[in-house]
This record gives C-alpha cells, sequence and structure tokens, in this order.
C-alpha cells in the first residue's frame, strides 16, 4: 500500500535528496538503445528507390504467378496488396474504352463504369463472403479478386487483337473460346483462394456472386466493339 | 465483441448508453490527464525537471489510448456487419427450392434476394446495351443498379407500410425477402425476352412467369391478412406494382430488330392500347411515378 503510494507520487519520497556516505553509489546511467535497434531492422526510408519499387514489383510479380498457376498458399494471402488490381483495372477500362458508335461522349462514363463494376463488386462479394462467415479478411479478398481479373484483362488484350483482323464470324468464334476459357481460369483461380475459408457445404453460395462477377466483365469483353 | 451480446433488439437502442459509457470514459481520461498534470507541476516544483519529457509522454499515450478506444467503439457501432450475419445464414439447396416453389413460411433472410437482384442488375445491363441506350446524364451501371435496388426497397417498404395499415401480419425482412424471390421470374422472363424479340413471346412469359410470381406472393400475403378490403388493397397493389415493373423493364430498353419492325409493330401497337384503356388512370400514374432519365424509348 504504502509502496503503491510512493508509486503514485514518484517526487514525494525525493523531498529530501540526501546520500549518506557509507552507501556506495556507482554504476553506469546507460540509455538502453534497444527501440533504435529495432527500428533499424524494419527502417526502409534510408534505402535506395530502386529497392522499394524493386520489392513492390517482385511482390506483385510474384502474385500474378500465383493466379497464373492457383493453388492455396497462405503467402500470397498474408502480404496483400492493392496494386496489381488497380494496374489490371486501369488496364482493363482503357482498352475497353470507345466501343460504341457516337464515342464523343462515351469515353468517360465506359471508363468510370469498368472502375464502378471491378471495385463496388470486389467489395459486395467480400461482404457476402464474410457475412456467410469466412475467414478471408476483407482486404485480402479485395486483393484475391482483383489478381484474379488478370486472365480477363490478358483476353482483352488477344480480342482486340484479333478485332484488328476483322470482326466476322470467325473472330467472334475465336474471341468466344478465349474469354470463355479466361473466364473460366479467373474462377477457378479466386475460389481456389475464397472458398476454402468457407464452411463446406457453403462454397457454392460464395461461388455464385464470383461467377455473376467475372461474368459480367467477361461479358462486357466479349461485346466489345470498336 | 461486447456490445454486440443483446442482438434482440437494434444496437441503435444501445446508442444512448454507448454514448453514455464513451463521455464517462473521457472524463474518466481527462481527470487522469488532470492528475498526470498535478503531478507534472509537482515535479516541477520539487526540481525535477529532467523527468517531465517522460510524464509528458506518458499523458500524451494515455490520451491517444483513450482516444483510440473511443474511435474504435465508435467503429464498431456503426461499421458492423455482424447485425446483418443472422440473415444470411442459408444453404445453397434452400435458396434455389425458395427461388422456385410456392411456400407459406417466409424465410426471413437476404441472401438469396440479394443475389437475384444482382443478377437482374446484369440481366438489365445486357438489355440496356443491346438496345443501345444512351445515358446522358449517369451511367448505364448506376440507372441499372438504380432501377433494381430502387424497386426492390422502395416497393418493399410501401407494401409494408400498406400492411401495417390494414394489419397484416408481414414484417419488413418478409416483405424484402418475398419481393426479392418474386424478381426470379422477371429475371427469367427478362433473359429470354431481351436476347428473342417476339412480342408475343413477351407477352406469353409475362403472363406466365411473372404472373406465377405474383400469384405466389400474393398467395403469401393473403393468409396473413384478414378482410375483404384489406386484402383486396395489398394483393392488388402488390400484383399491379410487379407486373407493370415487368412490362417497364421490356419496352424501356428493347431493342427492335429491323425486319420484324412493320410486321409485329402493327397489331402489337393495338394490343397495347387495349391494355392501356382497361386501367388509363393507373397506368399514367405508373409511367409518370417511374423516375426519368433521358432514355431514348425505341
Amino acid at each position: 500500500m504504502a509502496a503503491a503510494e510512493e508509486a503514485s507520487r514518484p517526487f514525494a519520497g525525493l523531498s529530501d535528496v540526501s546520500i549518506s556516505e557509507d552507501i556506495p553509489v556507482e554504476g553506469d546511467i546507460s540509455v538502453p538503445v534497444g527501440p533504435s535497434r529495432r527500428d533499424d531492422e524494419f527502417s526502409t526510408l534510408d534505402e535506395p528507390v530502386k529497392d522499394t519499387i524493386m520489392r513492390d514489383l517482385r511482390a506483385v510479380g510474384n502474385k500474378f504467378i500465383h493466379v497464373l498457376y492457383p493453388k492455396r498458399s497462405s503467402a500470397l494471402l498474408r502480404d496483400w496488396d492493392l496494386w496489381g488490381p488497380l494496374l489490371l483495372c486501369v488496364t482493363l477500362a482503357l482498352l475497353l474504352q470507345g466501343g460504341a458508335a457516337d464515342s464523343e461522349d462515351q469515353g468517360g462514363p465506359q471508363f468510370a463504369e469498368v472502375f464502378v463494376i471491378v471495385w463496388f463488386g470486389s467489395i459486395i462479394i467480400t461482404l457476402n463472403s464474410k457475412l456467410l462467415g469466412g475467414t478471408i479478411s476483407f482486404f485480402q479478398s479485395l486483393c484475391v479478386l482483383g489478381y484474379c481479373i488478370m486472365p480477363l484483362t490478358v483476353a482483352m488484350v488477344v480480342c482486340r487483337i484479333v478485332l484488328l483482323g476483322g470482326s466476322g464470324a470467325v473472330s467472334f468464334a475465336v474471341r468466344l473460346t478465349v474469354v470463355m476459357a479466361s473466364f473460366g481460369w479467373s474462377t477457378f483461380a479466386s475460389t481456389a483462394f475464397l472458398a476454402d475459408s468457407q464452411p463446406p457445404n457453403r462454397k457454392a453460395l460464395v461461388v455464385y456472386p464470383v461467377f455473376l462477377f467475372y461474368f459480367v466483365i467477361a461479358w462486357m469483353i466479349l461485346t466489345f466493339s470498336p | 465483441m461486447e456490445n454486440m451480446d443483446d442482438t434482440s433488439g437494434s444496437s441503435f437502442e444501445d446508442m444512448g448508453e454507448m454514448h453514455q459509457r464513451m463521455k464517462e470514459e473521457e472524463e474518466v481520461a481527462a481527470e487522469a490527464a488532470a492528475t498526470e498534470d498535478d503531478a507534472t507541476t509537482d515535479g516541477e516544483f520539487l526540481g525535477m525537471k529532467g523527468l517531465k519529457g517522460q510524464l509528458g509522454r506518458q499523458v500524451a499515450d494515455e490520451v491517444w489510448q483513450a482516444g483510440k478506444r473511443q474511435a474504435s467503439r465508435a467503429f464498431n457501432l456503426y461499421a458492423n456487419i455482424d447485425i446483418l450475419r443472422p440473415y444470411f445464414d442459408v444453404e445453397p439447396v434452400q435458396v434455389l427450392l425458395t427461388c422456385v416453389l410456392p411456400v407459406q413460411k417466409i424465410a426471413g433472410e437476404l441472401y438469396g434476394p440479394l443475389m437475384l437482384v444482382f443478377t437482374l442488375v446484369a440481366i438489365l445491363l445486357h438489355g440496356m446495351k443491346t438496345s443501345g441506350t444512351v445515358i446522358r446524364e449517369g451511367t448505364l451501371m448506376g440507372t441499372a443498379i438504380g432501377t433494381c435496388f430502387g424497386y426492390w426497397l422502395g416497393v418493399s417498404a410501401f407494401i409494408y407500410f400498406l400492411a401495417y395499415l390494414v394489419n397484416a401480419q408481414i414484417t419488413m425482412l418478409q416483405m424484402l425477402s418475398l419481393l426479392g424471390y418474386g424478381l426470379f421470374g422477371p429475371c427469367i422472363v427478362l433473359l429470354i425476352t431481351y436476347n428473342i424479340h417476339f412480342h408475343f413471346l413477351f407477352y406469353g412469359l409475362w403472363l406466365l412467369l411473372g404472373g406465377l410470381s405474383t400469384l405466389r406472393m400474393v398467395a403469401a400475403l393473403l393468409s396473413r391478412t384478414v378482410g375483404q378490403t384489406p386484402r383486396l388493397l395489398l394483393c392488388g397493389m402488390l400484383a399491379l406494382l410487379h407486373m407493370l415493373f415487368l412490362l417497364y423493364l421490356h419496352f424501356n430498353y428493347h431493342a427492335i430488330v429491323e425486319g420484324l419492325l412493320d410486321s409485329l409493330e402493327g397489331p402489337n401497337m393495338a394490343s397495347m392500347q387495349r391494355v392501356a384503356r382497361d386501367v388509363p388512370e393507373v397506368t399514367l400514374n405508373a409511367t409518370a411515378r417511374i423516375p426519368g432519365t433521358l432514355l431514348r424509348i425505341r
């Protein structure tokens, strides 16, 4: 009780500061340098900019490879980042522009449409999977859904190249095949990550919105005509 | 989450208590800061200026912790999606069956209705794009989402209000669920008729599938209402709005295939007028009520 009182009024006991001769007062006062040491290990402020950029680019590239060969890996989920989804979304939106006959007032809203569809769709799917009892976090889910748009972006590039050669039945058949394949790949890749975090009998409930989401994007790619 | 232990009432009823607790915490933190301040001034008085910096840091820490606690409590209160978690507790088979079969016991869940509304949004987008609709002030996506969600939420609220007036035993959640599942028929109809443009086909499907889904909703409502007039009012209103919505969705966003224009539009215009003559004032009211964007109606 007295010690607590002493501790709460730390300067009360020092009102008479006097050191008697027979108590040896010695030792060394050293400020512990632990915190600054810890900071040095994680501080990335002093490294060259190239290192920072290369590290982030390597992380993004690593995740792209994971989408190409989808297998559940906790490392991918742990270090989520939204650079890849942003890059893919902007690329897709730019490629999908100018797809209407009267394109003078369609450029802006089309870009915004792709953005809105991708990001709000991802947010809604994430909320849905969390409400269904999923164990994946909000940003991890956004990260997975964004990265799995990559096959569809590749399909968009292929479609644009095919459309350069004309827009007949053959080109439509080729585009249809490519878009269907990439749509299936996207859905499969994202469910490899998302559905695992669900109880087994509810996987279909999570897969359906993902299916709808990628279906809308795939259909937008397929019906694009310059 | 300690503030979500009791989910029997709305968590917003606890808001007053939450505010009280937050104010008390604020006062406690202020008191702690005040006593720390006193200790600091004591220290100054006693000449121990060297340690004041450390005390200052402790005070700042304490205030920061208190502020963080308050912010996280406010966040947990307002951005807590766990409020909606019980409404998503379904099995896939259950959702599929409720879509198709008539039920007397309305499932109080929101997953099926929400997914059906989103499916309708996707189908509507497809219809808008194939008909080449141009929306000058806004986006296609915004209009599609606004139409579908506006219908689902608005008509649910309206029918719930009517049900409240006539003392029907239905809750808002049940009404949302009922109307959401009732959109299954229109989804199928629009999916078919946005791609195959035959007016007779549309009218047939409108009556068949639209009528069946309306009948299902009406049956569920009938069993919860007493009295002839209330039943007529409630069920008639719901049937009218549902059928008219399907009609509106089809005719606003459907493409006219050039070759069929002459052959089909003639007799069909006459039949449209027949429908209009039957209930002229209600048709007029319905089209006037629907919020208009600048659409080219083909």
